[in-house]
């Protein structure tokens, strides 16, 4: 455990993507198969099952540290990470130990069988034993959640750099649904077949914001293919051993979720991968999000709901033939290859090809580009013709050209604290409209104010809080902010009876007065038009 | 009342005085140096003959009465005395004493030692207006001895891989006391012109401090290969430090027991030096006062006072409105 403290400390002292790297390819170099098995598991989000609640876990750490339980809640939005918390107010251990980081995950799993006296005991003798930073990577096990700074892909490039494999194929193997109790060391990392498991996807390939590049800079217009970009969410379908698989961007097995993509095994043959956007569909158009939303909550859907909101694949991607991995191909010749593969599907198929949008000039594209809400689209996907399927976010092949948010000018009257780095400020809003002489709430936004801008509104919140809930402080009417957002829906479960979609903070409008804020009329304009 | 909260600060009534006002005033008695302490503007100063070089090169030509620790003074009808404080060289709590009653005001302290600073002194008082900038239970401080080889290591690490160490601390105070902890045989130490501006008020009224260099616009980096290089927070990412690359970036300051605080402010290394009490500091230090009522004032001051009123003391929040500005947090503290 102590190697791994110290490489979680060595990341976390770090802002050098370089530095983080080196540490991380350092340690996977040296560490014994199942310590780096668990890292690898960890840093991509397999944590081990949370055997004791957090709300033990607090009960316990308030007591050993002989403080009340209201002063450790207290402390917790201050410090923002309840693993640190705990690490931080506890007194110095008295022992010290020497197992691994697979040792204690190991003692932790076990007492998932064991009755809470018996737990306690552990943990209270696991935390004499650390010193403060072990204890905070010791606690995060505990409660799940080992965020870092140390992406998916920093690690899949330092497991490169340590083993001296191919980053690309780590990647892919690391995909799917494996966690340490289910592969090796050596069959996830060094076996010879990386497609040895039939469900494994492929790392998806990720487009850059077009943001300030003119689509002009891009070269002749010749040499791209533009598709809508749908607001639905990412999905690969495999067909592979008489079984269909559908998995989501982020990485999560969805197959039984949308069961009428099941039958798209009466379509495609074995050995096919398609990457697309599972939709909610109502026979002419993708549905706002909210529908799909509905079915992505549910582990199996009821009848009601499959009738209400039946999802489809708009594929757009072709990258497993006949078990042939096509990914190096052009896109051009992927895209002819779709194209085929589906032209012959019958109307009912869950699946059909995500149009491609002709356009001879970058003129004309910006005034398809335009009128993408009323394809029910979010804007507009740039892949240029001879690109392959990269691993990852790879700038210069596919860009998102998305339309401009919509906006609106609203109230800020709740403001919470942040969490991790931006513990002990407050980031966390919520904003309302004017309704006559009221304000309602319609909306919470947390990011888009820059760092200085964070540390001034909270200096504001301490002065100007009104009530306190908790957490949450009710503050003073008078700043107002211009919130973008890139849908709006109606919703019977928020009293202002709207939901956006993405809403942030697009600028701090010190230029206007409470009474210059929009309504709420103005919002329900808003949601007629563009609902 | 001894003392009074007013718009312009801490106020006693029988000696028509303030106690680090931030409105400008006839009458100011300073408890330190530092800016949220010592505001111009007022008609006459009195601080601690250790507080006073560093206030004189600060506020300029001032009316300045010095004091030193523990002497009576007699302000209308009211008794007035200085003592250490701990926080920085200098630093006073302010005990006042009206007919047998004893008010005192902490200022800013700290009471564990340092090699620098007064060693803090509490004083016995009936009510205690106290500072808490750390009163969390989460903020508590390793000794000085592991602070120095936690920056020493990091220092010489630096230097082994050919980098400069750009190490943050507050101009006042706070770099002083990082320079006692230095190793100086790891190499220079440069300074930046506000810390050594600082550096030459303390050594003329005799503090020993390290030999530094101040960098000046016509300074070679080059010629001071792996030095550690002083200077205040807000220069770290300024054009100024440009100059020193490659380096690793460090900060000292209480705030960086927070690993939230740290992550924002970007550096590869944060070091939990602070001038303020830990949150047992502050609780031996208001048990050693024997006082009764605690006014809690800058800092988690609501929480900090629930605490203090479970422990069986009276304990009051000082409103904000009543404790001026407090600095932004990480810059100082």
């Amino acid at each position: 455990m102590k190697r791994f403290t110290a490489l979680y400390t060595a990341i976390d002292q770090t802002t050098k993507t370089t530095v983080k790297v080196n540490e991380l390819a350092r340690y996977f170099a040296a560490a014994p198969d199942d310590d780096r098995l668990w890292t690898v598991a960890l840093f991509s989000g397999r944590r081990p099952r949370r055997a004791i609640t957090t709300t033990r876990l607090r009960e316990w750490a308030a007591e050993r540290a002989g403080i009340p339980l209201w002063l450790f809640e207290e402390s917790y939005p201050i410090v923002g990470d309840l693993a640190e918390t705990i690490a931080l107010v506890l007194p110095p251990p008295t022992r010290n130990h020497e197992n691994s980081l697979s040792d204690w995950i190991a003692s932790l799993r076990a007492l998932d069988k064991k009755d809470d006296d018996a737990r306690k005991t552990a943990v209270l003798a696991a935390w004499d034993q650390m010193e403060a930073q072990e204890r905070l990577v010791f606690n995060k096990l505990l409660t799940g959640g080992f965020r870092v700074g140390v992406s998916r892909k920093l690690m899949t490039r330092a497991l490169a750099q340590a083993t001296g494999r191919d980053e690309a194929e780590l990647a892919h193997r690391l995909m799917g649904d494996w966690t340490p109790d289910t592969t090796t060391w050596t069959t996830l990392i060094e076996a010879p077949d990386a497609s040895a498991d039939l469900s494994r996807p492929y790392p998806f390939c990720l487009a850059h914001g077009l943001d300030d590049t003119r689509p002009e800079e891009l070269g002749p217009p010749d040499d791209w293919y533009a598709e809508w970009k749908w607001d639905g969410i990412r999905g690969q379908l495999i067909r592979r051993g008489g079984e269909h698989f559908v998995w989501s961007r982020g990485e999560e097995l969805m197959t039984d979720r949308f069961p009428e993509l099941a039958r798209a095994r009466d379509h495609l043959p074995d050995g096919t991968v398609i990457d697309g956007e599972v939709v909610a569909w109502d026979g002419t158009g993708p549905m706002p999000f909210n529908a799909l939303q509905k079915r992505i909550g549910r582990k199996r859907a009821p009848k009601k709901l499959l009738a209400e909101a039946p999802v489809l694949l708009l594929a757009y991607d072709l990258l497993e033939e006949q078990g042939d991995d096509l990914r190096d191909l052009p896109f051009a010749t992927r895209r002819a290859r779709l194209d085929a593969l589906l032209m012959d599907l019958p109307q009912e198929a869950p699946l059909r090809a995500s149009p491609l949008l002709p356009f001879p000039t970058w003129h004309d594209l910006s005034e398809t580009r335009a009128q993408a809400r009323g394809a029910r689209a979010e804007g507009l996907m740039l892949k240029r013709k001879d690109s392959p399927y990269h691993a990852g976010r790879k700038k210069g092949d596919w860009w998102k050209w998305k339309l401009d948010p919509l906006t609106i000018d609203a109230v800020m009257i709740y403001a919470q604290q942040g969490h991790g780095r931006r513990a002990n400020l407050f980031t966390d809003f919520t904003f309302a409209v004017r309704a006559g002489n009221d304000l309602v709430p319609f909306t919470k936004a947390y990011s888009g104010l820059t760092d200085a801008e964070f540390r001034k509104i909270t200096a504001w919140v301490r002065k100007n809080t009104l009530q306190r809930f908790g957490p949450v402080r009710q503050v003073k009417p008078e700043h107002v902010f211009e919130i973008a957002f890139e849908g709006i829906h109606q919703s019977p479960r928020h009293k202002s009876g709207v939901a956006l979609r993405f809403p942030r903070m697009k600028r701090w409008r010190h230029d206007k007065p409470l009474n210059e804020a929009n309504t709420l009329d103005d919002l329900h304009q808003l949601l007629a038009q563009y609902g | 009342m001894v003392l009074e909260f007013k718009p312009q600060g801490i106020y006693c009534p029988t000696g028509d005085f303030f106690i680090d006002p931030w409105r400008p005033v006839d009458r100011a008695l300073i408890t330190h140096g530092h800016a949220d302490h010592a505001r111009w503007g007022h008609g006459r100063y009195l601080a601690t003959q250790a507080a006073a070089p560093v206030m004189r090169h600060r506020l300029g030509d001032i009316h300045l009465e010095e004091i030193r620790y523990d002497e009576p003074r007699r302000i209308g009808g009211a008794s007035v005395s200085f003592h250490p404080a701990g926080h920085v060289p200098g630093s006073a709590q302010i005990r006042v004493e009206v007919g047998g009653e004893v008010w005192v005001v902490s200022g800013d302290y700290k009471t564990a030692p340092d090699r620098l600073s007064e060693p803090f002194e509490p004083v016995r008082c009936h009510s205690f207006i106290t500072e808490c900038t750390f009163g969390l239970p989460v903020f508590t401080w390793t000794d000085e001895t592991t602070i120095a080889t936690e920056i020493n290591t990091w220092w010489a690490a630096n230097r082994a891989a050919g980098k400069f160490s750009l190490l943050g601390a507050y101009a006042l105070g706070k770099a002083q006391r990082v320079m006692t902890l230095l190793d100086p045989s790891n190499g220079p130490i440069l300074t930046h012109g506000a810390v050594e501006n600082t550096n030459a008020v303390l050594r003329a009224q005799g503090l020993d401090l390290p030999d530094t260099v101040a960098v000046t616009p016509d300074l070679k980096a080059a010629d001071y290969p792996g030095a550690l290089v002083l200077a205040p927070p807000s220069a770290l990412g300024a054009t100024w430090a440009r100059r020193f690359r490659p380096a690793a970036t460090g900060f000292a300051s209480g705030w960086m027991r927070l690993r939230g605080v740290r992550r924002r402010r970007a550096v590869d290394r944060g070091f939990v030096v602070s001038d303020h009490a830990d949150w047992d500091g502050l609780n031996s230090a208001i048990a050693e006062t024997g006082a009764e009522n605690i006014y809690a004032t800058h800092g988690y001051t609501e929480i900090f006072a629930r605490w203090l009123n479970a422990q069986g003391y009276n304990a009051h929040v000082v409103p904000t409105e009543f404790s001026g500005e407090p600095l932004d947090d990480g810059e100082a503290a």
